[in-house]
């Protein structure tokens, strides 16, 4: 497990990791590595370059006003798990953070290497888009804010321009929802992860989101599903029927040598039954 | 006993380990050392139509670049099978390959870099054209008529064909049985997952030309003898083979490997000590791999449940070469357990050893022994449910009584002692079996998916005696050496062969010679794993370094003390019968005064000094017997397994795990809960996460661990552990082993559960491992989808 050799950068700001990102060619960015460096050591990824935006200060604080939460690019998993703010005003984002990986991985990874990195199994990205996420990224051209739902294009691919760095994170709190998965027995990595939100009004579902990775290239919403939901109670046979709308927001699922393409659809449906009664319970 | 014998001194080996202390190959450290990396086959079967090595060898930092024809042009032999069944055709398996890879991961050449970075850089520059040959991965399908060969001259895939049994019993059987239950089933491949992955280090002594390898080995001294007279050439009196601590092997250390003899040549010929360690993933592609059979298989029976036949057909994986004991798992260690605990006269097994373009298979954990105990236990649950018959009450209707002990199977082996019936009426009332029943049935009316898995398993262990191993196929006697030296101080040095990869023998052979003795514990230190100290040993594998290597310190241990008591009745000036040994205190004294005696120490140096000894007497205190065991030891085992079966999701959990396990006289009753607790841990990996896969074209799909799922902590409660004793009659310490007899039961445990779990649905078979999506097919294709 030996990398082949890069030349190492450690930016001391945002301005100069842009710049390096910019000048340097192949160069990557590290922030936590626990994407990034297993890669290289399989020499599945051999960047020329690497720029450190580890140490950068006042990238990785949790901030709240109360309507969401500004979470810096650098906040650990553990950090977002276990964060007040987070855990008061959206718990299924500390939910979210807490299923990740095993504990090495959540104390070193970031919620920005993460979103950056987008593999199709991570577990922040269904969460992001059920709770429509904005990525605050800062690049040549200055910072642009990028809605979860335009963030994530492909496997292992965003909308970041390679010279942009993620900053923060916005996400609008949310008392009634929930984050699901089902894990892969090796990796760990989520074979389905569903994040759901459900908003009640009285005793109706006035307004849901559905967020599905692992079953395809890149997180989506499953808007039939939640489109189903609303406009009723939060009753089991709604929830129910409502879950198994969830086939519709697929259009190729990925297979392995665990789980097939087809029963990860299966076990969507039945983490989007799931997540969604605790998201209600919750709600109300 | 003694003071320690029976009871869990703390493993004196742990304090090192737990302290990051420990001393692995890994560590070992030259300041003029290369780093060896090999080029490996990415191709399962190609024919290698250029190298070249030129760029890797012009990169700074690089020392040398060797190819498979350096090796065979440097004296490098090719890498033999020890243990050959009659007419067995064995494929040359070169050090390096030179013209044709024959699965992913085989050697195709090697650098010796300054450091391990460079050294893989260097690997990856080097350049290699391969043509692809058609492959083959399925060990029935090897045989299939038009199948493409792995080695030209092995025309038709297979290596040997071997059976054993009373065919004619079995015809017999089959013509009368009011009952016949039949399966066909798979016991997959599976990936031996040590913590530590294999490594060898090596430093040549231009002056003296001695050669000393350190290798991550269960047995050096079989590897010293592999090297000296087959692969490397150095005579064993100037190679010396150390494997020092060792980070677990399940098996897969036992056997001779290509690296073994690529390391030392490579520091011989550059003049520099040379080491290499493996990568997860090479170990996961180069690693011997376990199981890896197709069955099918039928048992007959008697409308009463008697069981009187069994018919087995078994095409067992080798893969593209014949590790060193590959033959030996599917035969002797195999078909010879086919009769289980069972008393059923018409048992015949057969089996075809077949090549294969996929890595190497021979012994993991249990070694043929799970294999044929998930085989049966399997057919023995499809039998209860064909007579509707209560599966522990069937197997207690078929077991061994425990008065026909030694009692001869139909398939060689000789069971020296046990009471099966016990065994399980020890696991049900420990289990609560019958409330575990009425609770399943509770959850059933409620419509959950409750079962339960019983079975009853044997086990030969404490290989072998030498010249049974002879007629089977070995090429080596299955002995084991053991030296007791007692120094001048009255100090113990102990030698054994056994070596200790994780099971804690420097505490249980410690335990063994101090009660031999009569001296404290903190007096005896264990030595193994050295050519260079200890004389000789076959090593640590079956469960056999308590009833082979700890019965030779016994007999060892018998002779010090002869000899102790005749220097003290000599110095007490009495006739010998008049002195006994005290082995609570290590004193001779006179019978009936304990107050006029000699201690241990005192002794000791007496027979160093040499001042007044016996007429006659040789000096010193230093005894070495060879202990060749009579018999097999046949531990035994009832498992309980309580499961629920989620029905969406279709993930098992398993709610309890009760084990009751019979290895005989216990040594240290902590390590051997420990070894089977972890045992079963494996077991239950086989049955629900883990799986070798590869694809049509050869290449390895479980090659990481993010795709090999090794069970973890969280897919278990508490294992509850008991045992019964019975002592095997055969071994001077009554022990049978305890090192695999988890592996074996707690596979067909689950498996027995969870098909009982969803037998409501129509569901009677699932290949392993359990997994949620094979579950939830199986549910679908017996016409109850969800």
């Amino acid at each position: 497990m030996f990398p082949s050799q890069f030349d190492y950068h450690r930016a001391a700001s945002v301005a100069e990791a842009v710049e390096l990102l910019s000048s340097l060619p192949d160069a990557k960015l590290v922030a936590g590595g626990h994407s990034l460096i297993p890669a290289m050591k399989l020499r599945a990824a051999q960047p020329a370059a690497l720029v450190d935006i580890g140490r950068i200060p006042g990238l990785s604080d949790i901030s709240s006003d109360g309507d969401s939460l500004v979470i810096g690019a650098l906040a650990t998993h553990t950090s977002v798990a276990d964060a007040a703010a987070v855990r008061g005003g959206c718990p299924m984002l500390a939910e979210t953070a807490a299923a990740i990986g095993d504990i090495q991985v959540r104390n070193r990874g970031t919620i920005g290497g993460s979103l950056a990195h987008a593999d199709p199994g991570a577990d922040y990205p269904a969460a992001m888009l059920a709770l429509g996420a904005e990525v605050t990224a800062v690049g040549a051209g200055g910072e642009r804010t990028i809605a979860a739902s335009d963030f994530f294009v492909d496997i292992l691919t965003t909308a970041l321009a390679d010279n942009e760095v993620i900053t923060s994170v916005r996400v609008p709190c949310a008392a009634g929802g929930a984050y699901l998965k089902h894990r892969h027995p090796a990796s760990s990595y989520a074979v389905v992860g569903v994040a759901a939100c459900v908003g009640l009004d009285g005793g109706d579902v006035a307004s849901c989101a559905i967020g599905i990775n692992g079953v395809t290239g890149k997180a989506v919403l499953a808007d039939a599903a939640a489109a189903a939901l609303c406009g009723g109670p939060a009753s089991a046979d709604r929830i129910a029927a409502a879950a198994a709308c969830v086939g519709d927001a697929f259009d190729e699922p990925l297979g392995d040598l665990y789980a097939s393409g087809e029963f990860r659809a299966h076990l969507a449906g039945v983490y989007t039954k799931r997540a969604l009664a605790v998201a209600a319970a919750r709600a109300g | 006993m003694g003071r320690y014998v029976g009871t869990s001194v703390k493993r004196v080996e742990d304090p090192r380990f737990i302290q990051g202390k420990g001393r692995y190959v890994a560590n070992i450290q030259f300041p003029d050392m290369v780093h060896v990396a090999i080029k490996r086959s990415p191709e399962a079967h190609a024919r290698i139509t250029r190298i070249d090595t030129s760029a890797a060898a012009a990169m700074d930092g690089v020392v040398a670049v060797f190819t498979g024809q350096d090796f065979k042009d440097g004296g490098c032999g090719s890498l033999p099978c020890g243990w050959l069944v009659p007419d067995t055709k064995v494929p040359d398996r070169p050090i390096v390959v030179t013209d044709r890879v024959c699965h992913v991961g085989d050697s195709v050449a090697v650098v010796a870099a300054r450091t391990p970075y460079i050294a893989a850089d260097a690997v990856e520059a080097i350049e290699v054209d391969y043509e692809p040959l058609p492959t083959v991965v399925d060990a029935r399908g090897a045989m299939d008529e038009g199948a493409p060969l792995v080695h030209a001259e092995i025309d038709d895939n297979v290596s040997y064909h071997w059976a054993l049994g009373d065919q004619e019993a079995c015809e017999k059987a089959f013509a009368e049985a009011d009952e016949v239950v039949e399966v066909e089933l798979v016991n997959q491949r599976l990936i031996p997952t040590a913590m530590e992955p294999r490594a060898a280090a090596a430093q040549w002594d231009a002056a003296s030309e001695e050669m000393t390898v350190w290798t991550t080995s269960q047995n050096p001294h079989p590897i010293r003898l592999l090297l000296s007279a087959f692969t490397l050439g150095i005579p064993e009196s100037k190679l010396r083979v150390i494997s020092p601590d060792v980070g677990g092997g399940f098996g897969s250390k036992i056997f001779h490997y290509p690296e073994e003899v690529i390391v030392p040549w490579v520091a011989r010929e550059i003049g520099r000590p040379a080491r290499w360690v493996a990568t997860r993933t090479e170990s996961q592609m180069t690693d011997s791999q376990g199981r890896d059979h197709v069955t099918v298989a039928r048992l007959a029976m008697t409308s009463d449940g008697t069981f009187t036949g069994l018919d087995v057909e078994t095409w067992a994986n080798q893969g593209a070469y014949l590790s060193t004991f590959a033959p030996l798992i599917p035969t002797a260690l195999y078909i010879t357990l086919l009769s289980g605990n069972y008393k059923m006269p018409g048992v015949f097994g057969k089996v075809h050893g077949t090549l294969t373009n996929t890595v190497p298979v021979d012994a993991y954990r249990g070694a043929g022994r799970p294999e044929a105990a998930y085989l049966v236990e399997r057919l023995v649950d499809l039998a209860a449910t064909r007579l509707g018959r209560d599966p522990l009450e069937l197997r207690r209707h078929n077991a061994i009584p425990k008065d026909d002990f030694p009692y001869q199977t139909p398939v060689a082996f000789l069971y020296d002692s046990g009471d099966y019936d016990r065994l399980m009426a020890t696991a049900a009332d420990n289990a609560d079996y019958a409330g575990m029943r009425a609770a399943q049935a509770e959850a059933r009316a409620e419509g959950e998916l409750r079962g339960v898995g019983v079975v009853c398993c044997i086990e030969a262990s404490g290989p072998a005696p030498s010249a049974v191993a002879g007629s089977l196929g070995s090429a080596v006697g299955f002995w084991e050496s053991g030296e007791v030296r007692v120094h001048p101080t009255g100090q113990v040095s102990v030698f054994t062969g056994s070596h200790a990869h994780g099971q804690g023998h420097e505490t249980t052979l410690a335990q063994v010679v101090a009660d031999e003795l009569g001296v404290p514990i903190e007096s005896v230190e264990v030595v193994h794993g050295d050519t260079g100290r200890v004389n000789f040993g076959m090593g640590t594998y079956g469960s056999r370094s308590a009833c082979v290597g700890g019965s030779a310190l016994v007999r060892s241990a018998e002779k010090v003390r002869a000899k102790v008591l005749e220097i003290g009745a000599h110095l007490l000036e009495a006739a010998e019968e008049d002195v006994v040994y005290d082995r609570e205190t290590g004193r001779v004294h006179v019978k009936g005064s304990p107050e006029s005696g000699k201690d241990f120490g005192e002794l000791a140096f007496a027979a160093y000094t040499a001042h007044n000894l016996p007429e006659g007497m040789e000096p010193g205190l230093n005894f070495v017997s060879f202990y060749d065991p009579a018999n097999f030891t046949f531990p035994a085992s009832s498992h309980i397994c309580e499961v629920e079966v989620c029905p969406d999701t279709w993930e098992v959990r398993i709610l309890r795990y009760v084990a009751v396990d019979d290895v005989g006289k216990v040594i240290n009753p902590m390590i051997v809960e420990g070894q089977i607790q972890g045992g079963i841990v494996q077991g239950v990996g086989q049955a629900l996460t883990e799986i070798g896969s590869y694809s049509d074209d050869g290449q390895l799909l479980s090659g990481s661990l993010l795709e090999y799922a090794v069970p973890r902590a969280d897919l278990l409660p508490g294992i509850e552990v008991d045992r019964i004793e019975t002592p095997s009659p055969h071994n001077p310490l009554g022990v049978k082993g305890a090192g695999e007899m988890g592996t074996i039961a707690a596979t067909p445990a689950v498996a027995n559960a969870v098909l009982d779990a969803l037998a409501p649905l129509g569901v009677t078979h699932i290949e392993l491992p359990l997994t949620p999506e094979r579950i939830w097919r199986a549910v679908q294709a017996a016409g109850n989808g969800a």
